[in-house]
């Protein structure tokens, strides 16, 4: 292209961004952006004439509701779903299409930032926003607090991860993204082979984000360490809980390594430093290091708290405590510890020794202990249980017989010979979609499914559940397994055209597969859509349509503002199965004035600029970096001195609640 | 804890909670920081030890003991304070420095002497057969 010879040409007012740098060359591009603009002016046109955006700034964007922050998280996550799923059947499709000479119909530049905002995306704005947004809405709710520990901190955490998800769209549009994979590793990430924006754009992106997520990570901490309920010590926290403690502590733990990593990478892009190149004392392989001992522990920060959701979902379907709950937290402890210990099977071909290689191929092996200990207890939970195959139990069901294939291909990528020969396969593809999609995407499902009726007071639509389900899980294993097969005979990953015509067959099953998956996806919104439709027919008021046996079940659904009107006191693992089979009343008088946080919009104003920052950081505008930064300063100064923060739920608002209550409950009745 | 309990006696157990250091632990702090900063200085100002190596191990030393000593003189921390929660995350601070750090030295060192032979020293993997 005539562009890339003045690639790094900047003008004062900016930067370096230009008429040339708009993608107009792309068709599949404007396409997009025509549809995106189309939809956009008509959801804002929608709700300018129904005058909602009163109501959504005030009651969602500036709540610092844990309940209303983690349905935001859930929106975002299944908006940006949308996007990377795009990115995938793109993929699917031009991979099936690039044999016999065609070139398909992404050119290079094109679909290496298809493949890595694929990555990017789902990842960091597609899983994590879901797990967040889960563990937001239920931690809370199952230790019996009002609220999490810091809740503008909440709000703003989740609007940082908005702004990260907001930059990396915008590179679809303006400029272009990374071209480097996922993790962007030096020296391709590097200002020589990458001098434009598209890797800025990463770094940016993943920074903004990162801050809401080390943020909330300490939330949660906090939050499940100092806010439980009187008698829940830590031995009778729910596994969900437990399982969101150990995700958070490795979110402390790790992010900042990857925050570092990214600065140290950005420093050699902006200011010429040499940390990752090869010259001048740098090494790249620092940078595969660095970002291994993020990325590892990330996918058990997404996975963890998956392992909480089934747990919490076996064990209410079958009508049965969970088997051997204090096998299950040791597990999920050992697995913590562990999963910080194994990032180098990320890179056994990259040179290590063979001591280097055994201890961490051997630590991997012995991550499959805790977690095989995690099937049995299920299984055995199972055992002599009275199933009910409501949707969140079939889904949890699907995961065993899915994760357990996942995990058993994660182990022979653990063996380092035998990895030197799959390594950086399709194999390897299919081995973490197999895990990820297995054990993160349908625990998510399952969460959905298990807590809608929590969320909102009535359950989800069966018939498009059910679709939704089956098309899941027949579309993963048609999408997955060809892949494997090609992996064993060494296709490699992240290719772009083919030349052994024997292969596209399987190209073409597993477009196939991500054709069904596509349908599930459209029928899980379409059970979205149902759902509300027809709320009425689906109303739960007795808050405990699954007759569960944790906390968040003792509320009404959904719970009010505060949760619950007393703190509860708990005796018991299953807290609440507990309080049901001693005859539990609610308590109908004696209500006290509840003390509450009050709503802020310093979160969105602060998460704005921030990506004002990060764009101007991407096309070296300088003037508005030195303005924004300070006044992202100024900001958060500001909002320290607000000391009109909380204020009481007066004592008539909440007998006026709970007696509404109690009217819906006799009606049901 | 249910939170509104904690918010009650949240004022008075606040001044227990963060000691503040006597003038006397401040001083204590300072002088050794002092002389744990002069010790390297000067060493390495007159030429240092014998080796670069052990200069390198004595100025690591100097400032491993110096990060104690903030923690203690500057931080205040004791293992009772705030009910131990400093403690144990000081600890978890340790934990995954020493995974962390000492695990990237090892690998890297690693990779260093097996796919840049001609940067570092020769180092054979003892472990390591060759066919």
């Amino acid at each position: 292209m005539a562009v890339e010879a003045n690639v790094t040409d900047s003008t004062f007012l900016f930067g370096r961004l230009a008429w040339s740098k708009l993608p107009i060359t792309e068709p599949v591009v404007v396409y997009t952006f025509v549809a995106v603009v189309i939809l956009g002016a008509a959801v804002v046109a929608a709700l300018t004439y129904f005058k909602l955006w009163g109501y959504l700034w005030k009651e969602w964007f500036t709540s610092v509701d844990h309940k209303k922050i983690g349905i935001m998280y859930m929106i975002l996550g299944l908006v940006m779903f949308l996007r990377g799923f795009a990115d995938a059947i793109m993929m699917r499709l031009q991979q099936v299409m690039a044999f016999n000479g065609s070139e398909g119909y992404l050119n290079a530049h094109h679909y290496d930032q298809v493949f890595t905002a694929h990555g990017t995306i789902m990842i960091f704005f597609v899983a994590m926003p879901f797990v967040t947004g889960l563990m937001n809405f239920v931690v809370p709710l199952q230790i019996g607090a009002r609220d999490v520990a810091f809740p503008f901190l909440n709000n703003f955490s989740f609007w940082m991860t908005v702004g990260g998800a907001v930059l990396t769209m915008v590179s679809l549009f303006i400029g272009e993204f990374a071209q480097t994979g996922w993790l962007a590793f030096p020296p391709l990430s590097g200002v020589v082979a990458s001098p434009r924006e598209g890797v800025d754009y990463y770094i940016w992106g993943l920074q903004i984000a990162g801050v809401g997520t080390t943020l909330s990570g300490i939330n949660l901490i906090v939050t499940i360490l100092k806010m439980r309920c009187p008698g829940m010590g830590l031995m009778r926290m729910p596994v969900f809980t437990w399982t969101s403690l150990c995700a958070n502590i490795l979110i402390v733990a790790t992010f900042p390594v990857l925050t570092a990593t990214l600065v140290l990478l950005s420093l050699d892009r902006y200011l010429g430093m040499n940390f990752f190149t090869n010259d001048l004392g740098g090494n790249p392989m620092l940078y595969i290091n660095l970002i291994w001992i993020w990325g590892h522990p990330e996918v058990y920060i997404l996975i963890l708290p998956a392992f909480g959701i089934f747990s919490e979902v076996v064990a209410t379907f079958c009508g049965k405590r969970l088997f051997g709950y204090n096998s299950m937290v040791y597990a999920t402890v050992c697995i913590t510890i562990l999963s910080y210990l194994v990032w180098l099977h990320h890179f056994f071909t990259m040179g290590s020794g063979a001591s280097v290689n055994s201890f961490f191929g051997i630590a991997t092996m012995i991550i499959s202990i805790p977690t095989g200990a995690k099937i049995f207890n299920w299984l055995f939970t199972m055992y002599k249980g009275k199933i009910r195959y409501e949707l969140p139990m079939m889904w949890a069901v699907a995961f065993m017989l899915t994760f357990v294939i996942g995990g058993m291909t994660g182990v022979m990528l653990a063996v380092p010979p035998a990895d030197f020969i799959v390594h950086n396969s399709l194999f390897l593809v299919a081995h973490f979609h197999n895990v990820i999609i297995g054990g993160v995407v349908y625990g998510v499902f399952a969460g959905i499914n298990y807590w809608w009726p929590k969320a909102f007071g009535f359950k989800m639509n069966q018939f498009w559940g059910h679709v939704s389900f089956w098309c899941w899980v027949v579309g993963f294993w048609l999408a997955f397994m060809p892949l494997y097969v090609m992996g064993l005979m060494g296709v490699t990953r992240r290719l772009r055209v083919f030349d052994d015509p024997s292969l596209q067959i399987w190209f073409a099953i597993a477009a196939l597969g991500a054709a069904v998956i596509a349908f599930g996806i459209f029928a899980l919104i379409m059970q979205i859509f149902t759902s509300i439709r027809d709320r009425e027919k689906l109303r739960d008021v007795t808050g405990d349509p699954w007759d569960a046996r944790t906390l968040e079940w003792a509320t009404s659904s959904p719970p009010p503002a505060y949760n619950f009107a007393f703190t509860p006191v708990v005796y018991d693992v299953d807290a609440w199965h507990d309080m049901k089979e001693h005859g539990y009343k609610r308590p109908l008088s004696g209500f006290k004035p509840i003390h509450m946080p009050k709503n802020t919009g310093t979160g969105v104003v602060l998460a704005a600029i921030s990506v004002v920052l990060g764009f101007a950081l991407v096309w070296h505008i300088w003037w508005l970096v030195v303005l924004s930064f300070p006044a992202l300063i100024a900001a958060a100064i500001w909002h320290t001195f607000d000391y009109n923060r909380d204020f009481y739920i007066p004592e008539a608002t909440v007998t006026e609640t709970e007696d509404a209550r109690t009217k819906a409950l006799s009606n049901a009745v | 804890m249910s939170s509104t309990e904690h918010h009650g006696e949240h004022h008075d157990t606040h001044a227990a909670q963060f000691p503040h250091g006597t003038r006397r632990d401040y001083v204590t702090g300072f002088i050794l920081s002092v002389i744990l900063t002069v010790i390297p200085f000067a060493t390495v100002m007159s030429g240092g030890l014998g080796t670069t190596r052990a200069t390198a191990f004595l100025i690591l030393g100097c400032a491993v003991v110096q990060m104690v000593v903030h923690m203690i003189f500057f931080l205040h921390m004791t293992p009772r304070q705030e009910g131990g929660w400093t403690l144990i995350s000081l600890v978890f601070t340790l934990i995954v420095l020493i995974i962390a750090v000492a695990g990237t030295i090892w690998v890297m060192y690693h990779m260093d002497s097996n796919m840049m032979p001609g940067m570092a020293p020769a180092v054979p993997d003892t472990s390591q057969i060759t066919p």
